[in-house]
């Protein structure tokens, strides 16, 4: 069987051209785009990603109103079935939202926008998406965003950091965010959240090519061809 | 039925906004002023049956992040 994978779009939505490309150029096969108000996703799924943007507009909080679309009822479904999901930027605050991840992204420590590439080191390489890393390996991802300020009480940080949840940290201050967390995973491994965007460091003319081997992760994990 | 909810920041989160206005207050020369919290108020307009339970899971579910916030639910006579 072929890829298949599935790019969501929400109105306000920016990153999801950006993030098909980088699945058809690492993962190939085929990338579904799918609409909001879609009640369903396609058949047969390998690989779900939820893109950056301003969803909504950024209404009431960041991603919460993306968060109880109709379309978000199918991705939190087929999450607990296994199935890959990968949020970034407002796609990690979507998946905070609809409780797919713990915490909360909040306004940014400094109160800008910021908009550069940051080092990230990687925690966690063990995971599906991070498993082309070394651990502890530095790399370059830019970022983008208002409020990337991650926020979870004591205790549940303690449990991320335990259970080896803690995706990526960023290398140096970026945004206030508790323990400098950048990603994280849910307890089964087969969702990551992030600020950062993999999906902008596909190719050399971007900059770097640090994000390929996040899509070439997910590929190799789940073991069909391209 | 008219229905305030106030959402407001949890003790111990810390609120960028809150504090960018509190320095703005300062700067414009208000002295005294110790420490400012940013929230949110919603008026609703609701059927007057409404329950208790129906509001408060009006909060839960959508208006206030309880990951980070706490509401408070206020009726107003009409």
């Amino acid at each position: 069987m072929p890829f298949t994978s599935a790019v969501i779009t929400f109105p306000g939505s920016n990153c999801d051209r950006d993030m098909a490309v980088a699945m058809e150029e690492v993962c190939g096969g085929t990338v579904h785009r799918v609409w909001h108000g879609d009640a369903t996703l396609p058949e047969g799924l390998d690989f779900i990603a939820v893109p950056g943007g301003f969803s909504y507009g950024d209404y009431l909080r960041s991603g919460a109103m993306a968060a109880r679309s109709p379309i978000m009822q199918a991705v939190v479904e087929a999450a607990g079935r296994g199935v890959p999901v990968l949020g970034v930027c407002n796609g990690f605050q979507i998946l905070t939202e609809a409780g797919l991840l713990p915490g909360a992204l909040m306004r940014n420590a400094g109160i800008r926008f910021v908009c550069r590439e940051v080092p990230l080191k990687v925690e966690n390489s063990q995971s599906l998406f991070t498993q082309r890393y070394f651990k502890d390996q530095v790399i370059t991802i830019p970022v983008a965003h208002h409020d990337g300020n991650y926020f979870a009480d004591a205790e549940t940080l303690d449990r991320l950091e335990g259970e080896g949840r803690v995706a990526f940290r960023y290398a140096e201050p970026v945004n206030g965010s508790q323990r400098d967390i950048a990603g994280v995973l849910n307890a089964a491994g087969n969702v990551l959240g992030m600020m950062p965007h993999p999906e902008r460091m596909i190719e050399a003319a971007q900059g770097g090519t640090d994000g390929r081997k996040l899509f070439e992760g997910v590929l190799a994990g789940l073991n069909v061809s391209a | 039925m008219k229905v305030r909810v106030h959402v407001s920041l949890k003790n111990g989160v810390l609120d960028p906004q809150g504090r960018a206005i509190h320095h703005a207050l300062e700067g414009l020369g208000f002295a005294g002023v110790k420490d400012v919290r940013a929230g949110r108020l919603f008026e609703l307009d609701v059927a007057d049956d409404t329950s208790d339970d129906a509001l408060d899971d009006m909060c839960r579910k959508l208006l206030a992040n309880m990951v980070i916030e706490n509401y408070r639910i206020e009726k107003v006579a009409a």
